[in-house]
């Protein structure tokens, strides 16, 4: 079976297959929870790469689909029974809300300049953290709540293998999808929005398509983050989350895939050891000065990320050139 | 012979500047139409406006006997329609096949056979299939973009100055390229090189101010001197 995929998916499959071994070398629970966070943000910036990367659409709210997936679990686990059967029921209601919010915004601002879309999710974003401070009965309010889990759940190395498998699911599901002539078509979008018009596409359903499943995915990432927590509250809501994704997403590589999740290591390892290197220097506390910096850094050695970078040197390399060259248009 | 295409005193605007103010013209089915004229004279907005990219404020675009004026470009395409515009629109981060499968939209025999077809005729996109679009000479992108809209089952082609920018040689190689598809496709061409133009057009129409002003076959206008110099600036 390993002959008939390429090299890329072989590479991605034995990562992810090391991945679900470290739990038996890695044993503190530290690193267990970060490499959780990672997992659970990478799959948070790989939603947001499809929307900016692959379709050039540019989210100032895309958080509000996160904290939905959030508050649909942790509601359903507090107000009912913390069980599997409810966990799927919360994933269902989760990610229906937000294809239908992500729908309605969509189609409303779509069809104008990307940053109407900006614009909206970010006012719809602040709705939701409002609505979420002021319906303290449903949602906590700033204060939040604690849940109990499913029983499958309360050993962490299962909400490890979760996140896992998520991850690696969505990854080679959303790695399909872009190479396949709807991502292709996404692609050619981000690129020269009228010249697809004029190829006969209605660039609208396309573009709303890419933003319904780009907030599923999102509040798909919002659930996970939650049973990592076992706690929610309003800052499932805040931009920050919405900053960072995208910082994750630029620093790794818009349009990759691979990138946002490179992204979302560097920047989780990076807020977990400057920030606790604050006994070392006072300057570690304000650990966001240096993540500034690196990012400044970042963008100004590699201009289109990490991943990005790499690949347009690799594409200019002398040799991958005497490859194109070679049995093409076959 | 039929006509195709069919504008009657089309009007209309970019922004608040009225740029055509009184475009009448038919395309023939089987035929190279040119649009001729000077810079500015309102060519490329007429291409533009046919593909539904400029709104009509005033008059009507007749296609197959259907008024399309006014109509999505993505419902003008689907009737038909291609375009290859002034710049190109290649898609640079796509490779070359990639941006001929978005082109084709759906795979089938016809579909299939066209693309045997353009590929023969322009062996270099053969030969960089797998190299990104962004990565072309300029020869080499407007076979592509002229590629991309023959394979795609148009019946009316609007090719926007082809040869804008492009080495004689290169010229040469387009040249021959629209003469081969004038047998399967009717044409209107947007050109400046007359030379190009009266090669491969069947017929003109020439645009002055906004409005069209003269118009007949295109072996009368090589004779006439007179109208090449002031319309056309040749003398």
């Amino acid at each position: 079976m390993l002959r008939h995929m390429n090299k890329g998916t072989v590479i991605y499959l034995l990562m992810f297959l090391l991945l679900t071994l470290l739990p038996l070398v890695v044993t503190g629970r530290s690193m267990q929870f970060i490499l959780i966070q990672i997992f659970v943000f990478g799959i948070f910036a790989m939603s947001y790469d499809l929307l900016l990367g692959y379709t050039g659409i540019i989210s100032f709210g895309h958080v509000m689909f996160f904290g939905i997936g959030a508050y649909s679990t942790a509601i359903m686990f507090d107000r009912f029974e913390p069980t599997v059967g409810y966990l799927v029921l919360a994933v269902i209601v989760g990610v229906v809300l937000a294809g239908i919010v992500s729908f309605i915004a969509g189609i409303l601002t779509l069809r104008l300049k990307s940053h109407y879309y900006a614009m909206l999710t970010l006012a719809l974003a602040g709705l939701f953290l409002v609505a979420a401070e002021k319906w303290t009965s449903f949602t906590g309010g700033n204060d939040g709540f604690t849940f109990g889990l499913p029983d499958i759940l309360r050993d962490s190395n299962m909400i490890y293998l979760l996140c896992l498998i998520s991850l690696a699911l969505l990854f080679f599901g959303l790695r399909r999808l872009t190479a396949s002539p709807f991502g292709k078509v996404l692609m050619a979008i981000r690129e020269n929005e009228q010249r697809v018009e004029s190829l006969g596409y209605h660039v609208l359903h396309y573009k709303v398509v890419a933003s319904v499943v780009s907030g599923v995915v999102a509040a798909y990432a919002g659930v996970l983050y939650i049973i990592s927590l076992r706690f929610v509250d309003t800052s499932v809501f805040a931009t920050d989350f919405t900053i960072d994704v995208l910082l994750m997403t630029i620093i790794g590589g818009v349009g990759t895939l691979i990138g946002p999740l490179i992204g979302a290591g560097l920047v989780e390892f990076a807020h977990h050891w400057l920030s606790g290197l604050a006994d070392v220097h006072w300057i570690f506390e304000r650990w966001i000065i240096l993540y500034g910096t690196v990012y400044i850094l970042v963008v100004i050695f590699f201009p289109l990320g990490i991943v990005g970078t790499i690949r347009a040197k690799l594409t200019r390399h002398p040799l991958r050139k005497r490859n194109d060259l070679k049995g093409v248009g076959s | 012979m039929n006509s195709l295409l069919k504008l009657n005193q089309v009007e209309a605007y970019i922004n608040q500047y009225h740029i055509l103010h009184n475009i009448s013209f038919d395309v023939r089915e089987g035929e190279v139409n040119v649009l001729l004229g000077r810079n500015g004279a309102g060519k490329t907005t007429t291409l533009r406006t046919i593909m539904g990219l400029n709104s009509v404020s005033k008059g009507t675009i007749t296609y197959e006997g259907e008024n399309i004026a006014n109509e999505k470009p993505h419902i003008i395409a689907n009737k038909g329609i291609g375009l290859v515009p002034e710049d190109q629109g290649i898609f640079a981060d796509l490779t070359v096949g990639e941006n001929m499968s978005v082109a084709m939209k759906q795979e089938n025999a016809e579909s299939t056979k066209r693309l045997e077809w353009v590929l023969e005729l322009f062996p270099d996109l053969k030969k960089f299939w797998r190299k990104p679009g962004g990565q072309l000479s300029g020869g080499q992108k407007q076979m592509l973009a002229i590629a991309r809209a023959y394979v795609n089952e148009n019946e009316l082609l609007l090719i926007d100055e082809p040869s804008k920018g492009l080495a004689p040689v290169v010229v040469e190689k387009v040249t021959e390229s629209i003469q081969q598809m004038k047998d399967q496709t009717t044409i209107l061409l947007v050109e400046q090189n007359f030379l190009m133009a009266s090669q491969i057009g069947d017929r003109f129409f020439i645009i002055d101010n906004g409005e069209t002003v003269h118009h007949g076959e295109m072996e009368a206008l090589k004779t006439d001197k007179a109208m090449m110099k002031t319309y056309l600036g040749i003398s």
